[in-house]
């Protein structure tokens, strides 16, 4: 039973539910006080214990069907398996497999049609090799058969041989015997296949889906292949949502213990002066207010989508975060983004403005001398652009304006360091007037450039 | 207050739990009354999350009831520090005393030979300012020292800062405090601790992982009528079905805030209140107010209220007739 439980809560880990030592110690300790008998007390208890939110709960539900399911057979470990086992106590783990008792136990259970003694057989072959070590897909075939060999199926073949060479001079019944255990053979592998995939759904899937979301995280944005859309859509909300929790709700970093005295001595005139009310230290930490302009131009029209994802995600994240994009001009995307889901939002957004030669001076004229009002002391100017205006006047003098106004302006290219300034990028004469500029590619390095902006204090 | 071994035994199931708490007036689902079961064994609090009004707050004053336990409670607000949590120094009290000792310490030091002699007398009383005389015990600390022990509610613990969570992390787990001029403090007997949140924002790892989590959802339809049944038993039977029916069908709407069981318990009053034996549209048009809370969302349920009437009364009805037949 142990063993079990904790086969269940790596499945978990599997899916995406961190479960720590201290909380499968916790989950060991509910299961021995509601006990085994009851599913969905030992359901209520366990998730109790280690499923921390609501979504989490949601996964665990699963997992928890899923698990029980896929080991609805080979549960019985529990109670036949590991019976059986104890039984023949030095059975199970013979050097020489496939040569001894269990085999003939075997080709016996089989032609007695004991389907009881077969799975409990089975389960305990899937015990020995560990199902849960599953990774990948492609492990299938080997595990499968690594569970029948280690229930005897070389004998089995050996006797279906001898029978076969025996019905010369034998009775028909040899025959007969060999064409049965033909046919359990053949039930008996597919069971096994069966037994296997159930289990890579459980333990192998979201391993592979991990990895697949990491080497996403570090993929050039541009080459991300379309059909991964959805699943990168899915990490950068993870990501927007992570940021949210980490830099909501703190307003006043109180430091505990200084005295201020000012305050003190003005809150207590009233009382001659003796100090009745202490006032304390702290420090407001300031929400940014971002301004977020975001390049939608051709030239980095691939990169434009997750850009703009980018300034979708941080919406939800950021309360005052006004978004613009351009290409030839500038426009407010505030309202084209709220209350539609993204893909209409940027099917909507290219239309109106994408695709279009990029022209940076017109952008920052037009940011200058339409939104100056937007931008104050308090404000973090976010650039998302390849800066290659195509020829065109740059127009730093309108940056520098922004950039003395601004308390920051932090500008994100998708374009690696080494090939700024070249053909028409402007983004070295840009450099000056960036408080911070970064080689934003990758989901990677998206959610570091977003942590630093919300981390900034004043 | 009852004995140890009697709130043990009292906590002895899931199933004994659920009774007992629908003795005092609270319907619980199993994964509640298994939640409060698992914790009380374990001796961990239990984070309670859910929307605004499932019961969260009122689970805890319930076991509290239950238990015959006396209950301690701590709302939590930004800013919420632990000299409002755990204890103060009564300063003005210290500072009082100070002022009537001023007169007397000539007295006091009058033949005190030298500095140090007169150091030494003054360390004589220096403890008396630190003592219990002066000790302001917050709701943890009182908690914490309750002999019999206690039922610690700390409400919606998401509104506190994280430097809060930081220092509940010793309370919560060795149920004890430091306190540096007396010692610490361990509770004899452990409290049975919950903490509420609302999800405003997301916990730190170190504070769940120390918690058990329950989720408590929007009830179903079943569990809901219970709960109207005990709490406003003069609903009679059709109208109790009718209002839940319409409720539930509400919280499928695309509101900005759902309903949640306290607004169908305050609604139900309400039409108790104003003789209805049935929903009828304009008693329905007038009361919404007490189920939705923006001017948007009665709006959009006022649209639809013909169809959302319509069903509540098939519903209502259709099962409520073969009773009568």
């Amino acid at each position: 039973m142990q063993q079990s439980l904790e086969r269940f809560l790596k499945a978990l880990r599997g899916m995406d539910v961190p479960v720590s030592v201290a909380e499968s110690i916790d989950a060991h300790r509910a299961a021995a006080l509601v006990g085994w008998s009851d599913r969905t007390l030992l359901r209520d208890a366990l998730a109790v214990a280690v499923a921390k939110s609501e979504d989490e709960k949601a996964r665990y539900f699963e997992c928890f069907d899923a698990f029980f399911a896929a080991a609805a057979g080979s549960t019985q470990e529990g109670s036949n398996g590991e019976a059986a086992a104890e039984r023949r106590p030095g059975d199970r783990r013979l050097p020489v497999r496939g040569e001894d008792r269990a085999p003939a136990d075997l080709v016996r259970m089989l032609l007695d049609g004991d389907r009881a003694g077969v799975a409990a057989a089975m389960a305990a072959a899937a015990g020995a090799v560990d199902l849960s070590r599953l990774r990948l897909f492609t492990q299938r075939g080997v595990f499968m058969r690594r569970i029948l060999d280690e229930m005897g199926i070389g004998a089995l073949e050996a006797e279906i041989r001898t029978l076969r060479e025996l019905r010369g001079d034998e009775d028909e019944g040899a025959a007969e015997r060999a064409e049965r255990l033909e046919g359990a053979r053949a039930r008996l592998i597919e069971e096994t296949r069966g037994l296997v995939e159930r289990n890579i759904a459980l333990f192998a899937d979201p391993a592979s889906e991990r990895l697949r979301e990491e080497f996403l995280e570090r993929m050039r944005l541009a080459s991300i292949p379309a059909r991964d859309f959805e699943r990168v859509r899915r990490i950068v909300r993870r990501m927007a949502k992570r940021l949210a929790s980490r830099h909501a709700r703190r307003r006043f970093n109180r430091k505990d213990g200084r005295l201020d005295p000012r305050r003190t001595i003005r809150s207590n005139v009233a009382h001659d002066g003796v100090p009745f009310r202490l006032a304390w230290r702290y420090t407001r930490v300031e929400r940014p207010k971002v301004v977020a302009v975001c390049d939608v131009s051709g030239s980095v029209a691939a990169a434009a989508q997750f850009l703009l994802l980018l300034l979708y995600s941080l919406r939800e994240v950021l309360s005052d975060l006004r978004g613009f994009a351009f290409s030839s001009h500038l426009e407010d995307v505030g309202d084209l983004l709220a209350g539609r889901p993204f893909e209409a939002a940027a099917a909507g957004i290219m239309e109106r403005i994408g695709f279009r030669p990029t022209d940076y001076g017109r952008t920052l004229l037009d940011l200058e001398t339409g939104h100056l009002d937007l931008i104050d002391r308090r404000t973090t100017l976010l650039v998302l652009g390849d800066a290659r205006n195509n020829r065109g006047d740059p127009r730093t003098a309108s940056l520098e304006k922004l950039f003395q106004r601004a308390k920051r302006v932090i500008w994100l290219n998708p374009e690696p360091r080494t090939f700024w300034g070249t053909g028409d990028s402007e983004m070295l004469r840009y450099l000056p007037y960036c408080h911070v500029a970064r080689v934003c590619n990758t989901l990677r390095h998206l959610e570091r450039a977003v942590d630093d902006l919300l981390a900034a204090r004043s | 207050m009852p004995a140890a071994s009697a709130i043990r035994e009292r906590l002895g199931s899931a199933g004994a739990i659920a009774e007992g708490l629908e003795s005092v007036g609270y319907i619980s689902s199993r994964a509640i009354a298994t939640a409060v079961h698992v914790a009380a064994h374990l001796e961990k609090p239990i984070l309670v999350e859910g929307s605004a009004g499932v019961g969260k707050t009122e689970l805890a004053l319930s076991v509290g009831r239950y238990l015959g336990l006396p209950l301690v409670r701590l709302q939590c607000y930004e800013g919420l520090d632990e000299s409002k949590a755990l204890y103060e120094w009564k300063y003005g009290k210290q500072l009082l005393y100070t002022q009537i000792l001023k007169d007397r310490m000539s007295d006091v030091l009058r033949d005190a030979d030298g500095f140090d002699g007169a150091m030494a007398r003054l360390h004589e009383f220096g403890d008396l300012f630190f003592s219990e005389e002066f000790l302001e015990p917050r709701p943890l600390l009182r908690a914490l020292r309750e002999e019999g022990g206690a039922v610690l509610l700390i409400d919606e613990i998401d509104k506190s800062d994280e430097e809060f969570e930081a220092f509940l992390l010793e309370v919560l787990s060795a149920h004890q405090v430091t306190i540096p001029e007396l010692g610490t403090v361990h509770a004899d007997m452990p409290p049975v601790t919950f903490l509420t949140s609302n999800n405003t924002r997301d916990l730190g790892d170190a504070l769940k992982r120390r918690c058990l989590h329950l989720h408590i959802p929007l009830p179903e339809a079943r569990l809901e009528r219970r709960i109207v049944e005990t709490r406003v038993p003069e609903t009679g039977e059709a109208l109790r079905r009718q209002l839940v029916d319409f409720v539930q069908q509400l919280r499928t709407l695309e509101l900005r805030k759902l309903p949640s069981i306290s607004e169908t318990i305050d609604w139900a009053r309400a039409l108790v209140l104003l003789n209805a034996h049935e929903l009828e549209r304009e008693l329905v048009r007038d009361t919404l107010n007490v189920l939705l809370k923006f001017e948007v969302d009665v709006e959009r349920a006022d649209r639809e209220l013909p169809a959302l009437l319509a069903h509540a009364r098939r519903e209502g009805g259709a099962a409520a007739a073969p009773r009568l037949a």
